[in-house]
């Protein structure tokens, strides 16, 4: 009995290793990918960037511009995942095992949170282009949609796996439902809310660039503008100082991380 | 006069097989009642069918001349106020401080906006404190409960219970997971809270030796079916053996043997 739980599992390793070797080897003869020359490629790409992807001394009186547009695309991304973890939030207190009024709100909300979730940021982007065209708002919104998706996810588990306990106790008082939310729920989920918010941003900073790129805002727009001008100097100081904005955020964000848990 | 009554309770999770079949006792004012049992044997079930945590399938519970099964939402609400209930797992939110986990037992009582902010009145603050220091941890009151030695995170439930005014409390495993003497520490509190209070108390247990010891009262359920329901002192081995039994003919084999001895 024992012996065959353990010949299954090997079993179903090489199974798994199997299809993944014949899923390889059936794409790349497919799409006809030249693995020889995609390796060669990277190597090629890499002296290239060096002798022309860095920044020299006449970019760098660009960096106040680059700036400027950064601030724009760092403060939309945090105003974009803010708002969208209010409503996260509200969604996943409805749809939690713990805390959902009634089932079919868990369907919903589960809907919801995959069906954001899984149209990827660019599509948001260019769909929402359609509508409000190239404007900061088809940026914000895309990001939003995108955290909402995200966000609504991570949360629901959240409550779920630190609710549970503390619901049974708090409404086992006779406590209402709304004081059971704010006084357990909210509580003992909060350093674990704060935590998905902080990584949301941190996304969001780096797909804002993308999402700037096609919407012809912020940061991704400037690197854009030198990218297609040939400024390639310019164009790798705004990469630069993308870089070490994420840096920045990661490191403030473990900071407050370190703080509240 | 009984203050709790169990009528034919019957509760089927799922399936064919019962988690309580037929359950009927009653339990008077100011006893100390032990429910003992072998694991899945619907202690836990039991427990929470007369708070309605869990919705019996059929018959009647009536706690104080209310028969529980009957009421709305806001009744419902109103007799849980007046049951307390001790966890395992302590139930507490472990990133708030001790008093605030106390004051939560008053829950109940307040309109849900005073709920929501967590608005507590003078007297009840001080009752809480003064529960606190009955339970002996005054110098813990603004102390996480996350820091807090698992015995004394029981004491912070049952001072949760208490601060309730309870006519009843429910305590389900209270000391599973407490070392010997947390565990002793717990049952000497709950025998005083029975003996100079005049609570009554329901509480499940694992160990035999311990409802034996402390309680007025033991119920004996196999399967969810009450197979002894007497004092310490009518509980011989034998009719123990009945209460653990895996199989009924496990009984009748010791019985034969017994017999022929
Ligand atoms: N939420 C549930 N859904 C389905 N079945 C359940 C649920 N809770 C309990 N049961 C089943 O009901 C039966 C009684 O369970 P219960 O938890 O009341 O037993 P218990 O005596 O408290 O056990 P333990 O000593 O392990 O805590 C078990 O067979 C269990 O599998
Ligand atoms: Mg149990």
């Amino acid at each position: 009995m024992q012996a065959d739980v353990f010949t299954r599992r090997r079993n179903n390793a090489l199974i798994f290793f199997a299809l993944l070797a014949i899923l390889t080897a059936g794409s790349i003869i497919i799409t006809q990918y030249d693995v020889q020359k995609g390796f060669t490629s990277i190597a090629r790409a890499l002296i290239w960037g060096a002798s022309n992807f860095y920044p020299d001394a006449r970019s760098l009186t660009k960096l106040p511009d680059i700036l400027v547009k950064l601030r724009e695309t760092v403060l939309m991304s945090i105003a974009a995942t803010s708002v969208a973890a209010i409503f996260s939030l509200l969604l996943a207190v409805a749809g939690s095992r713990t805390t959902r009024i009634c089932s079919s709100f868990t369907v919903i909300a589960r809907g919801i949170a995959s069906f954001f979730r899984n149209v990827p940021l660019v599509a948001w982007a260019m769909i929402l282009m359609l509508a409000f065209s190239q404007s900061s708002l088809t940026g914000f919104l895309a990001l939003f949609f995108g955290s909402l998706g995200f966000l609504t996810r991570a949360f629901m588990e959240t409550i779920d796996e630190v609710g549970e306990n503390t619901v049974e106790a708090l409404k086992s008082t006779g406590a209402a439902y709304f004081p059971v939310i704010f006084q357990a729920v909210l509580p003992a989920s909060m350093p674990q809310v704060v935590s998905w918010l902080l990584f949301m941003v941190e996304t969001n900073i780096r797909d804002a660039t993308l999402v700037g790129l096609l919407t012809g805002t912020g940061i991704g727009f400037s690197f854009d503008v030198y990218y297609n001008a040939f400024n390639y100097h310019a164009a790798s100081l705004v990469v630069i100082v993308i870089v070490i904005t994420v840096l920045i955020v990661e490191m403030v964000s473990n900071g407050v991380r370190r703080v509240i848990l | 006069m009984a203050l709790l009554e169990l009528k034919n309770v019957t509760k089927y999770y799922s399936g064919t097989t019962p988690a309580l079949a037929g359950v009927s006792f009653s339990v008077n004012d100011g006893e100390f009642v032990s429910v003992i049992g072998s694991s899945g044997s619907g202690k836990s079930t039991l427990l929470r069918c007369i708070n309605r945590m869990v919705e019996v399938t059929s018959g009647e519970i009536s706690f104080g001349g209310v028969v529980v099964s009957r009421l709305g939402k806001k009744d419902l609400r109103k007799v849980r106020t007046k049951i307390g209930m001790i966890f395992q797992q302590f139930n507490l939110v472990d990133r708030m401080s001790v008093i605030e986990n106390v004051l939560h037992g008053r829950l109940g009582y307040k309109s849900t906006l005073a709920g929501v902010l967590g608005r507590y009145t003078h007297e009840e603050k001080w009752q809480a404190l003064k529960v606190i220091q009955m339970l002996g941890l005054e110098q813990q009151v603004y102390q996480r409960c996350d820091q807090l030695s698992g015995g004394q995170k029981q004491r912070v439930g049952i001072a949760r219970a208490l601060v309730q005014n309870p006519k009843m409390i429910l305590c389900d495993e209270p000391i599973a997971s407490l070392d010997p003497r947390s565990a002793k520490i717990i049952m000497d509190h709950l025998r005083s809270i029975c003996t100079d209070i005049g609570m009554t108390l329901v509480i499940s247990l694992h160990q035999v030796d311990m409802a034996l010891k402390y309680t007025d009262r033991i119920i004996g359920l196999n399967r969810g079916v009450v197979v002894f329901d007497g004092t310490p002192g009518e509980l011989t081995s034998q009719r123990s053996a009945e209460i653990y039994a895996r199989e009924p003919k496990d009984v009748n084999i010791n019985l034969g043997e017994r017999n022929a001895s």
